[in-house]
Protein backbone atom coordinates (compact mmCIF):
# COMPACT_ATOMS: atom_id res chain seq x y z
CA UNK A 1 0.00 0.00 0.00
CA UNK A 2 1.15 3.61 -0.66
CA UNK A 3 1.89 5.97 2.88
CA UNK A 4 3.53 9.00 2.78
CA UNK A 5 6.05 8.92 5.86
CA UNK A 6 7.39 11.99 6.73
CA UNK A 7 6.52 13.62 3.47
CA UNK A 8 8.08 10.78 1.11
CA UNK A 9 5.43 8.82 -0.66
CA UNK A 10 6.63 5.13 0.53
CA UNK A 11 5.10 1.80 -1.17
CA UNK A 12 5.02 -0.83 2.05
CA UNK A 13 3.42 -4.27 3.22
CA UNK A 14 3.51 -2.77 6.87
CA UNK A 15 -0.08 -3.09 8.26
CA UNK A 16 0.05 -1.34 11.27
CA UNK A 17 2.33 1.77 12.96
CA UNK A 18 4.65 -0.88 14.99
CA UNK A 19 5.34 -2.64 11.22
CA UNK A 20 6.21 0.50 9.60
CA UNK A 21 8.01 1.73 12.34
CA UNK A 22 10.18 -1.55 12.30
CA UNK A 23 10.47 -1.71 8.47
CA UNK A 24 12.44 2.29 9.17
CA UNK A 25 14.75 0.80 11.84
CA UNK A 26 12.97 3.40 14.38
CA UNK A 27 13.37 1.95 17.86
CA UNK A 28 9.51 1.10 19.16
CA UNK A 29 10.08 1.72 23.09
CA UNK A 30 12.34 4.87 21.91
CA UNK A 31 11.82 7.52 24.07
CA UNK A 32 11.70 10.75 22.28
CA UNK A 33 10.33 9.65 19.61
CA UNK A 34 6.19 9.90 18.36
CA UNK A 35 3.82 9.38 15.70
CA UNK A 36 0.83 11.05 14.23
CA UNK A 37 -1.39 9.58 11.45
CA UNK A 38 -3.08 12.34 9.19
CA UNK A 39 -2.56 14.96 12.12
CA UNK A 40 -3.74 12.64 15.18
CA UNK A 41 -1.30 11.37 17.30
CA UNK A 42 -1.15 7.52 17.72
CA UNK A 43 -0.16 6.93 21.62
CA UNK A 44 2.77 4.15 22.10
CA UNK A 45 0.38 1.54 23.52
CA UNK A 46 -2.04 1.88 19.86
CA UNK A 47 1.32 1.14 17.73
CA UNK A 48 0.99 -2.44 17.73
CA UNK A 49 -2.75 -2.71 16.34
CA UNK A 50 -3.44 0.75 14.93
CA UNK A 51 -3.89 -0.32 11.10
CA UNK A 52 -2.55 1.79 8.69
CA UNK A 53 -4.34 2.64 5.26
CA UNK A 54 -4.06 4.09 1.52
CA UNK A 55 -2.78 7.01 1.47
CA UNK A 56 -2.31 7.83 5.22
CA UNK A 57 -0.41 10.74 6.29
CA UNK A 58 2.15 9.40 8.42
CA UNK A 59 4.44 11.71 10.76
CA UNK A 60 7.72 10.15 12.76
CA UNK A 61 9.12 12.41 14.75
CA UNK A 62 11.42 13.33 17.43
CA UNK A 63 13.40 15.20 19.91
CA UNK A 64 16.15 17.02 18.78
CA UNK A 65 18.42 19.77 19.35
CA UNK A 66 16.05 23.28 20.19
CA UNK A 67 16.19 26.56 21.59
CA UNK B 1 18.71 34.14 46.32
CA UNK B 2 14.86 33.10 46.27
CA UNK B 3 14.16 29.97 44.13
CA UNK B 4 12.10 30.07 40.62
CA UNK B 5 8.33 28.31 40.55
CA UNK B 6 7.08 28.11 37.55
CA UNK B 7 3.62 25.93 38.13
CA UNK B 8 4.17 23.08 40.76
CA UNK B 9 8.15 23.22 40.17
CA UNK B 10 10.63 24.65 42.06
CA UNK B 11 14.14 25.35 40.60
CA UNK B 12 17.17 27.19 41.94
CA UNK B 13 18.80 28.16 39.10
CA UNK B 14 17.17 31.00 37.23
CA UNK B 15 18.75 30.79 33.27
CA UNK B 16 17.39 28.28 30.76
CA UNK B 17 19.08 26.80 28.58
CA UNK B 18 18.41 25.88 24.27
CA UNK B 19 20.15 22.64 23.40
CA UNK B 20 20.46 23.83 19.62
CA UNK B 21 23.66 25.20 17.47
CA UNK B 22 26.46 23.87 19.66
CA UNK B 23 29.57 23.18 17.87
CA UNK B 24 29.68 19.54 19.24
CA UNK B 25 27.36 17.72 21.73
CA UNK B 26 30.06 17.56 24.09
CA UNK B 27 31.05 21.72 24.39
CA UNK B 28 26.64 21.48 24.77
CA UNK B 29 27.06 19.06 28.00
CA UNK B 30 29.31 20.46 29.31
CA UNK B 31 28.02 24.36 29.06
CA UNK B 32 24.82 23.08 30.42
CA UNK B 33 26.79 21.79 33.33
CA UNK B 34 28.78 25.10 33.91
CA UNK B 35 25.89 27.36 33.49
CA UNK B 36 24.00 25.88 36.47
CA UNK B 37 21.02 25.23 34.61
CA UNK B 38 17.90 22.74 35.32
CA UNK B 39 16.27 23.20 32.79
CA UNK B 40 16.77 22.66 28.84
CA UNK B 41 14.79 23.33 25.63
CA UNK B 42 14.46 21.14 22.77
CA UNK B 43 13.16 20.72 19.54
CA UNK B 44 10.48 17.89 17.69
CA UNK B 45 11.57 17.37 13.86
CA UNK B 46 10.83 14.72 11.46
CA UNK B 47 13.19 11.47 12.36
CA UNK B 48 15.52 11.02 9.61
CA UNK B 49 14.56 7.76 8.10
CA UNK B 50 17.67 7.38 5.86
CA UNK B 51 20.09 6.58 8.76
CA UNK B 52 20.72 6.20 11.85
CA UNK B 53 20.82 9.71 13.40
CA UNK B 54 23.57 9.85 14.47
CA UNK B 55 23.84 12.16 17.93
CA UNK B 56 20.91 11.45 20.19
CA UNK B 57 21.10 14.91 22.22
CA UNK B 58 18.25 13.72 24.49
CA UNK B 59 20.20 10.59 26.13
CA UNK B 60 22.97 13.04 26.86
CA UNK B 61 19.66 15.49 28.48
CA UNK B 62 18.26 12.52 30.46
CA UNK B 63 21.81 10.97 31.58
CA UNK B 64 22.60 14.28 33.07
CA UNK B 65 19.19 14.69 34.57
CA UNK B 66 17.39 17.91 33.50
CA UNK B 67 14.69 19.07 33.11
CA UNK B 68 13.14 18.47 29.13
CA UNK B 69 11.18 21.28 28.01
CA UNK B 70 10.01 20.65 24.28
CA UNK B 71 9.16 23.98 22.25
CA UNK B 72 6.74 24.27 19.37
CA UNK B 73 9.50 26.24 17.05
CA UNK B 74 9.06 26.75 13.62
CA UNK B 75 4.78 26.62 13.50
CA UNK B 76 3.22 29.17 12.04
CA UNK B 77 -0.24 28.24 13.04
CA UNK B 78 -2.34 27.25 16.22
CA UNK B 79 -3.29 23.91 14.40
CA UNK B 80 0.64 22.66 14.24
CA UNK B 81 1.64 24.41 17.45
CA UNK B 82 -1.18 22.20 19.17
CA UNK B 83 -0.06 18.76 17.23
CA UNK B 84 3.32 19.57 17.93
CA UNK B 85 2.72 19.95 21.77
CA UNK B 86 0.60 16.47 21.76
CA UNK B 87 3.24 14.65 19.98
CA UNK B 88 6.16 16.31 22.31
CA UNK B 89 3.90 15.03 25.23
CA UNK B 90 3.88 11.77 23.75
CA UNK B 91 7.78 11.50 22.61
CA UNK B 92 8.85 12.44 26.02
CA UNK B 93 6.34 12.40 29.03
CA UNK B 94 5.70 15.44 29.72
CA UNK B 95 2.93 18.20 29.58
CA UNK B 96 4.85 21.09 29.63
CA UNK B 97 5.64 23.16 26.41
CA UNK B 98 7.22 26.61 25.17
CA UNK B 99 4.87 27.53 23.02
CA UNK B 100 6.17 29.30 19.89
CA UNK B 101 4.04 30.48 16.85
CA UNK B 102 5.74 32.30 14.79
CA UNK B 103 4.42 34.91 12.04
CA UNK B 104 7.24 35.39 9.77
CA UNK B 105 10.55 33.59 9.13
CA UNK B 106 12.70 36.86 8.66
CA UNK B 107 12.05 38.95 12.47
CA UNK B 108 10.19 35.46 13.88
CA UNK B 109 8.30 37.53 15.89
CA UNK B 110 5.30 35.53 17.67
CA UNK B 111 1.80 35.68 15.59
CA UNK B 112 -0.41 36.65 18.47
CA UNK B 113 -3.72 35.60 17.18
CA UNK B 114 -2.57 32.65 16.65
CA UNK B 115 -0.40 32.19 19.67
CA UNK B 116 -3.55 32.82 22.05
CA UNK B 117 -5.72 30.20 20.24
CA UNK B 118 -2.65 27.45 20.73
CA UNK B 119 -2.26 28.71 24.05
CA UNK B 120 -5.85 28.25 25.20
CA UNK B 121 -6.78 25.33 23.34
CA UNK B 122 -3.61 23.81 25.44
CA UNK B 123 -4.69 24.86 28.78
CA UNK B 124 -7.64 23.09 27.94
CA UNK B 125 -5.88 19.99 27.42
CA UNK B 126 -3.94 20.08 30.39
CA UNK B 127 -0.39 21.67 29.23
CA UNK B 128 1.22 23.67 31.34
CA UNK B 129 1.80 26.55 28.52
CA UNK B 130 5.35 28.59 28.51
CA UNK B 131 4.37 31.11 25.51
CA UNK B 132 7.00 33.57 23.71
CA UNK B 133 5.65 36.81 23.20
CA UNK B 134 6.25 39.91 22.14
CA UNK B 135 7.39 42.37 24.77
CA UNK B 136 3.45 43.60 24.51
CA UNK B 137 2.02 43.54 28.25
CA UNK B 138 -1.55 42.98 26.79
CA UNK B 139 -0.49 39.70 25.25
CA UNK B 140 1.33 38.83 27.91
CA UNK B 141 -1.73 39.49 30.34
CA UNK B 142 -4.20 38.01 28.37
CA UNK B 143 -1.46 35.26 28.32
CA UNK B 144 -1.45 35.10 31.72
CA UNK B 145 -5.32 35.68 32.74
CA UNK B 146 -5.93 32.52 30.31
CA UNK B 147 -4.04 30.43 32.76
CA UNK B 148 -0.51 29.77 30.96
CA UNK B 149 2.44 29.02 34.08
CA UNK B 150 4.33 31.86 32.29
CA UNK B 151 4.65 34.58 30.13
CA UNK B 152 7.93 34.94 28.22
CA UNK B 153 8.25 37.91 26.52
CA UNK B 154 11.26 38.08 24.04
CA UNK B 155 13.70 40.82 24.57
CA UNK B 156 14.76 41.37 20.82
CA UNK B 157 14.48 38.94 18.14
CA UNK B 158 15.19 34.99 18.24
CA UNK B 159 19.15 34.86 17.55
CA UNK B 160 19.69 38.72 17.36
CA UNK B 161 21.69 39.15 20.28
CA UNK B 162 20.65 42.51 19.98
CA UNK B 163 19.71 42.48 24.05
CA UNK B 164 16.94 44.38 26.26
CA UNK B 165 15.46 46.52 23.33
CA UNK B 166 12.20 47.78 25.42
CA UNK B 167 12.99 47.33 29.44
CA UNK B 168 10.55 49.40 30.55
CA UNK B 169 7.23 47.16 28.67
CA UNK B 170 9.38 44.10 30.40
CA UNK B 171 8.93 46.05 33.67
CA UNK B 172 5.15 46.84 32.97
CA UNK B 173 4.63 43.40 32.07
CA UNK B 174 6.16 42.00 35.22
CA UNK B 175 3.70 44.34 37.56
CA UNK B 176 0.76 43.45 35.23
CA UNK B 177 1.22 39.85 35.60
CA UNK B 178 1.03 37.59 38.62
CA UNK B 179 3.06 34.47 37.25
CA UNK B 180 6.62 34.40 36.21
CA UNK B 181 8.08 36.48 33.42
CA UNK B 182 10.86 34.99 31.79
CA UNK B 183 12.84 36.90 28.88
CA UNK B 184 13.12 34.49 26.01
CA UNK B 185 15.57 35.41 23.19
CA UNK B 186 17.55 38.66 22.51
CA UNK B 187 19.93 38.03 25.04
CA UNK B 188 24.02 38.78 23.63
CA UNK B 189 26.08 38.91 26.51
CA UNK B 190 26.15 38.62 30.39
CA UNK B 191 25.26 42.34 30.81
CA UNK B 192 22.03 41.72 28.79
CA UNK B 193 21.09 38.74 31.31
CA UNK B 194 21.85 40.56 34.21
CA UNK B 195 19.59 44.17 33.07
CA UNK B 196 16.88 41.34 32.41
CA UNK B 197 17.50 40.52 35.77
CA UNK B 198 17.68 43.77 37.54
CA UNK B 199 14.47 44.81 36.29
CA UNK B 200 13.11 42.14 38.15
CA UNK B 201 12.08 39.51 35.48
CA UNK B 202 12.10 35.79 37.12
CA UNK B 203 14.45 33.85 34.69
CA UNK B 204 16.49 34.24 30.95
CA UNK B 205 15.74 32.00 28.74
CA UNK B 206 18.97 31.65 25.90
CA UNK B 207 20.78 29.64 23.30
CA UNK B 208 22.73 31.34 20.83
CA UNK B 209 24.05 33.86 23.05
CA UNK B 210 25.99 30.94 24.75
CA UNK B 211 26.07 28.12 21.87
CA UNK B 212 27.74 30.85 19.04
CA UNK B 213 30.11 32.53 21.67
CA UNK B 214 33.54 31.78 20.51
CA UNK B 215 33.87 29.97 23.35
CA UNK B 216 30.56 28.42 25.17
CA UNK B 217 31.27 26.68 28.20
CA UNK B 218 32.97 30.26 29.36
CA UNK B 219 30.25 32.23 28.03
CA UNK B 220 27.85 29.46 29.75
CA UNK B 221 29.61 30.76 33.30
CA UNK B 222 29.58 34.55 32.49
CA UNK B 223 25.78 34.03 31.76
CA UNK B 224 25.32 32.14 35.10
CA UNK B 225 27.43 35.11 37.07
CA UNK B 226 24.95 37.38 35.69
CA UNK B 227 21.81 36.23 36.28
CA UNK B 228 22.97 35.38 40.25
CA UNK B 229 24.22 38.82 40.06
CA UNK B 230 21.49 40.73 38.27
CA UNK B 231 18.75 38.72 40.71
CA UNK B 232 20.90 39.65 43.62
CA UNK B 233 20.43 43.08 42.82
CA UNK B 234 17.24 43.02 42.04
CA UNK B 235 16.63 41.62 45.16
CA UNK B 236 18.57 44.24 47.41
CA UNK B 237 16.54 46.81 45.83
CA UNK B 238 18.89 49.32 44.43
CA UNK B 239 20.05 52.74 45.64
CA UNK B 240 17.99 55.65 44.38
CA UNK B 241 19.59 57.90 41.21
CA UNK B 242 20.28 61.27 42.07
CA UNK B 243 21.56 63.95 39.52
CA UNK B 244 24.12 65.41 41.75
CA UNK B 245 26.12 64.19 43.75
CA UNK B 246 26.25 62.83 47.47
CA UNK B 247 29.34 62.71 49.13
CA UNK B 248 30.04 59.13 50.51
CA UNK B 249 32.20 59.98 53.45
CA UNK B 250 31.02 61.77 56.47
CA UNK B 251 31.47 65.62 56.30
CA UNK B 252 31.28 66.10 60.15
CA UNK B 253 34.33 65.82 61.95
CA UNK B 254 36.77 67.16 58.74
CA UNK B 255 39.98 68.56 60.16
CA UNK B 256 40.72 72.49 59.21
CA UNK B 257 43.65 73.20 57.89
CA UNK B 258 45.05 77.12 57.90
CA UNK B 259 44.24 79.19 55.30
CA UNK B 260 42.77 76.31 53.22
CA UNK B 261 40.34 79.49 52.76
CA UNK B 262 42.19 82.03 51.71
Amino acid sequence: MKLHVNGDTVDTNAETVQELLRQFDVEGNGKGTAIAVNDSVVPKENWNEYQLNEEDRIEIIRATQGG
Amino acid sequence: MSKLTIADKEFDSRLILGSARFPDPDTMRRSLKVSGTEIVTVALRRANLDRDDSEDILSYLDQDDYFILPNTAGCYTAKEAVLTAQMAREALGTNWVKLEVIGDDETLFPDVPELLKAAEQLIMEDFVVLPYANDDPITCKKLADMGCAAVMPLGAPIGSGMGIRNPYNLQIIREQVEVPVIVDAGVGTASDAAIAMELGMDAVLMNSAISQAKHPVKMAEAMKLAIDAGRLAYESGRMTRRLYAKASSPVEGKMEVTGANE
